[in-house]
């Protein structure tokens, strides 16, 4: 089942150039079967971003909606006044509090990325070791949280990780501890969170990467002297690199701009850029102010998600 | 089987146990008879009733179901021609800017899409006077701009897989186009239109961070409900309510990947 | 395998003679390929080929993998256009004419059958485009599933058929819409050997009873010859000899050829006399001097190859008493296949020949052994020079 699907796109799915095309010859058909979709994601999908660049350059301003009008004209008196503020970017980056909220988030961002890849390979290789039934088993496994609710996958959290929570519990009656261990609202618990509802998008490349490998690689590299941890090294995690690209990638990049995890399982301090966001538009309801915080997420982003798509265009030519 | 040492086993034993364990006490915890979350006051169903008493609740759930069906069809159309037009189309002017937006909806930060789509609705109103206010359409429209990238992959990954010489037979023996499309190609990914319609349809039913956007007063989706109880602390009820869900998509989920195992048997190409 | 139209493969040679090559005469040609050239890109596929088909020929495009065989099939049923040069079927030029508006169907090398319908539903498929309806469809369908002897399988789905039976499938479906031409794109190539063999001359049966023209893109020459009435060998993009089988192997026009289409000793050498019956070439690498009977156009001195099958040349421990065409070696190595022998033979100047001898007798194949002086000779006519 393609619940692949953020996956899928980076593996196996690309554009099979048809050397000639039938419906290339079908100019009306063809035309709007390309329109529909096409003009859709302009309206809905790219000019909302030329929007909020252009929000950002606007003053915040109590009025309906509340910011300033960066382009005003006047017909009758033929004139265009472009009114464009920096403001908003220059309070960002003498603010310590927006700087540090971005560098927390790569941080806590990154690493949830390495110990989600930590937890992610076993399963990923143990997949691709099986064979038949167990391994459809497995797969099936792995995919079924993603269907279910992310929200209250990370709420069940909040029940074992509170302080007279599941985990506390038990630990005390076995006697290992005395003290409830303080685990809600600390980046602990955020990067539990990102690790445990990301874990499938790092399962599956890895797994699909893996698959691929000739198991007779790993035979002749011990035939050839190699110990099993050497093999690993030398073999399997080359092999699986670009799985493991792929994955970190997908982990990494929604993991930045995480609202709901840090907002039900972090602390008032665990500071993440999708929260300040959040808090800056519903909160403060400076609109500007988090149009320029999108932007500048947007702008850190944009490199890992080229990477993405580069690594699909290799899989494509391939 | 030889390669899978102590270590590999134990290792991934424990991934999985990681993403079942929790799963596993909410639904135990929901069945508890205590208003105590922690404390076990034994096996009781009243948490099950109470969620069934909470209107509140019930009419977000009635509004989710509704948005993500409307969703969940849109997107499957919009994101099938997507994924037809990428991958049989050949080249075309424009083709690399619509793979990027196709893909990019895909690891887009939520808070960024939520924000801008919101934006543009409320730039459109100004100028247009549409969509006047926002709601149940917003967040339609928003839901099926996202949920249509992952309809469009999954197609592309389906029609690339699909052998070619389908459709060159297919119209080499006399179907246009449009029959041809009708005839051959829609019966062959109707898989991947199934599952894309069944992801959509859950993506949108989960979707808390663009629907809080987008929507307007009196408009709060299920998981916006959820989200402004489990804010302030655990409670009976939506653990009770949490389970029902992991219970309905568990068993939808597991019948559907059956019933496409066995079709995707039945389509498989006969390997010669 | 009742088809009383059967054919006992020892007739077809006959039943070939009987009929009028009809490229011999001056019919008209049913497909013209005009100076054809397909491009992709920098990529030349098809280059500037032109090429008449007749009617209710077997015609087979022969030729490596990238020759561009199947692009000129592709051509001709409309899924390429060309990027220059034009095809005529049946006079009509194809110019524009969409895959689905040709008088012409493929069988394809995956033979792409619909795998969600069944083999009645696969072979209506057809029909139905042209909006027949009812009886007529399940009679066609009757008739052809008849044709290819698989009346019993028509509810079933392709993958539960083997591979044989999807083969029959395929050309049963591409053929109900009685096209006047056929186009084959490997249609024996993913059966085995034995199969294969069967297969062949029930598809020149059916050819001949239907009347069809048939194109067929293979790569196995001795499914071009066993099938073809002609054959095009080619290579890079151009066809580099159209012939029937027995030329295109007796008389190959180039070394590509000759070495193509079955195994052959080629000797370079320089000629020495020419004349209009008998060209004879000096060959160092051979050893002597070698002649044919037949001329060649070329330049005195020009250097060229003697082209000598391996089951023409004849092995012996004596030399025998012919003036040229006989020259002497060891033998390297034998390889006893049963039917025949083959022998590797060294020459002084390091050449090696490969010689083929039937085991006429239980004895014949161990006459000689490792290290024997032997002498391979053959006849004039037995041989070609090739200039090219």
């Amino acid at each position: 089942m393609s619940t692949a699907s953020r996956v899928a796109w980076i593996n196996d799915s690309y554009t099979k150039m048809t050397k000639y095309n039938f419906f290339s010859r079908v100019n009306w058909g063809r035309f709007s079967v390309v329109a529909v979709p096409y003009l859709w994601l302009a309206i809905f999908f790219f000019i909302p971003f030329v929007v909020v660049f252009k929000i950002s350059l606007s003053e915040a301003a109590i009025a309906v909606p509340p910011y300033s009008s960066v382009l005003d004209w006047n017909l009758e008196e033929a004139y265009i006044t472009v009114k464009i503020s920096l403001s908003n970017y220059l309070f960002l980056l003498e603010d310590d509090f927006y700087v540090s909220a971005y560098l927390s988030s790569i941080k806590v961002a990154a690493i949830s990325t390495f110990f989600t890849l930590l937890v992610a390979f076993p399963i990923a290789y143990l997949m691709a070791r099986t064979e038949g039934s167990t391994r459809a088993l497995l797969l099936a496994l792995v995919i079924l949280p993603f269907w279910t609710s992310f929200l209250l996958r990370v709420y069940a959290w909040m029940g074992l990780l509170k302080k007279n929570g599941l985990i506390n519990e038990t630990l005390m009656s076995m006697g290992l501890i005395d003290q409830p261990l303080v685990m809600m609202q600390t980046d602990f618990a955020v990067y539990i969170g990102i690790v445990y509802t990301y874990l499938p998008f790092m399962v599956l490349p890895l797994y699909s990467a893996l698959e691929k490998m000739d198991m007779t690689l790993l035979e002749a590299a011990e035939d050839l002297g190699a110990r099993p941890y050497q093999s690993f090294f030398l073999v399997t995690l080359p092999m699986a690199m670009p799985g493991v690209i792929a994955g970190c990638l997908l982990v990494f990049i929604p993991a930045v701009g995480e609202f709901v995890i840090p907002a039900l399982l972090g602390g008032s301090d665990t500071l993440m850029i999708g929260r300040v966001l959040w808090d800056e538009f519903f909160l403060n309801r400076d609109w500007p102010m988090a149009s320029a915080v999108a932007v500048v997420m947007l702008i850190i982003l944009v490199l890992p998600i080229m990477l993405i798509r580069n690594g699909q265009g290799k899989e494509g030519a391939a | 089987m030889k390669r899978r040492s102590l270590f590999l086993n134990m290792s991934a034993g424990f991934g999985f146990l990681f993403l079942y364990a929790p799963i596993i006490a909410l639904i135990i915890y929901s069945f508890n008879a205590s208003k105590l979350v922690t404390v076990w006051g034994g096996w009781s169903l009243k948490w099950y009733a109470e969620l069934f008493k909470n209107d509140q609740i019930i009419d977000a759930a009635l509004l989710s179901f509704k948005i993500a069906f409307i969703t969940a069809t849109l997107a499957v159309v919009l994101g099938t021609m997507a994924g037809f037009v990428l991958s049989r189309f050949g080249p075309f002017k424009g083709k690399m800017v619509l793979s990027g937006w196709i893909s990019a909806p895909l690891v887009m930060p939520e808070v960024i899409t939520g924000l801008s789509l919101l934006l543009l609705f409320v730039a459109m109103e100004g100028m247009f006077g549409w969509p006047a206010g926002r709601g149940t359409g917003t967040i339609i429209i928003a839901h099926t701009t996202f949920c249509m990238a992952y309809v469009a992959v999954i197609v592309q990954a389906r029609l690339s897989s699909m052998d070619e010489s389908l459709e060159e037979a297919a119209m080499d023996l006399g179907a246009k186009p449009s029959s041809l499309f009708f005839l051959i190609t829609l019966p062959l990914i109707s898989p991947a239109i199934i599952s894309g319609w069944l992801l959509s349809f859950t993506l949108s039913l989960d979707d808390l961070v663009i629907a809080s956007f987008v929507s307007g007063p009196g408009n709060s989706t299920l998981p916006m409900v959820i989200f402004s109880k489990v804010r302030l602390g655990v409670t009976p009820e939506v653990n009770a309510l949490a389970t029902l869900m992991i219970l309905v998509v568990a068993i939808g989920v597991i019948g559907a990947m059956y019933q496409m195992r066995r079709q995707a048997r039945l389509l498989a190409q006969p390997e010669n | 395998m009742t088809s009383p139209q059967k054919i006992d493969p020892s007739n077809i040679g006959e039943q070939a003679q009987i009929k009028l090559p009809s490229w011999k005469t001056d019919a008209k040609p049913f497909v013209q390929i005009e100076n054809i050239t397909k491009k992709f890109d920098d990529f030349t596929a098809v280059d500037n080929i032109s090429l008449d088909i007749y009617e209710n020929e077997l015609f087979c495009l022969l030729g490596g993998s990238g020759s561009g065989k199947s692009t000129l099939l592709r051509m001709l049923a409309g899924f390429e256009a060309p990027s220059s040069g034009r095809i005529l079927i049946d006079g009509i030029d194809m110019a524009g004419i969409q895959p689905w508006n040709r008088p012409v169907n493929m069988m394809f090398q995956s033979y792409a059958l619909f795998p969600h319908l069944t083999v009645n539903e696969n072979i209506a498929f057809g029909l139905k485009r042209e909006g027949i309806r009812g009886t007529e469809v399940k009679k066609r369908v009757a008739e052809m599933l008849d044709l290819v002897q698989l009346g019993h399988l028509g509810k079933r789905k392709p993958n539960q058929l083997s591979g044989g039976q999807r083969q029959r499938v395929a050309l049963a479906r591409s053929l109900i819409k009685r096209p006047k031409l056929l186009l084959l794109d490997e249609p024996l190539g993913a059966l085995d050997k034995k199969l294969r063999e069967e297969t062949q001359f029930e598809l020149i049966n059916i050819q001949d009873e239907l009347g069809v023209t048939f194109v067929v893109v293979t790569h196995d020459q001795e499914e071009a010859m066993t099938l073809a009435t002609r054959i095009g060998v080619m290579n890079h993009g151009v066809i580099v000899q159209t012939d029937e089988p027995h030329e295109v192997y007796e008389y190959p026009n180039s070394r590509f050829v000759a070495e193509f289409v079955g195994s052959v000793n080629l000797f370079q050498g320089e000629v020495t006399t020419d004349e209009p019956d008998t060209v004879c070439v000096t060959s160092t690498e051979a050893g002597g001097v070698l002649c044919v009977n037949h001329g060649i156009s070329c330049a005195p001195n020009q250097e060229v190859h003697v082209a000598v099958r391996p089951e023409k040349v004849r092995i012996s421990e004596q030399r025998p008493d012919q003036p040229f065409n006989c020259i002497e070696g060891n033998i390297l190595d034998i390889a006893y296949m049963g039917s025949l022998s083959v022998f590797k033979v060294k020459l002084p100047s390091g050449k090696e020949v490969r010689v083929t001898q039937p085991n006429i007798n239980r004895e014949s194949g161990g006459r000689f052994t490792w290290d024997d002086k032997v002498f391979l000779s053959w006849d004039m006519d037995s041989c070609v020079v090739l200039t090219s």
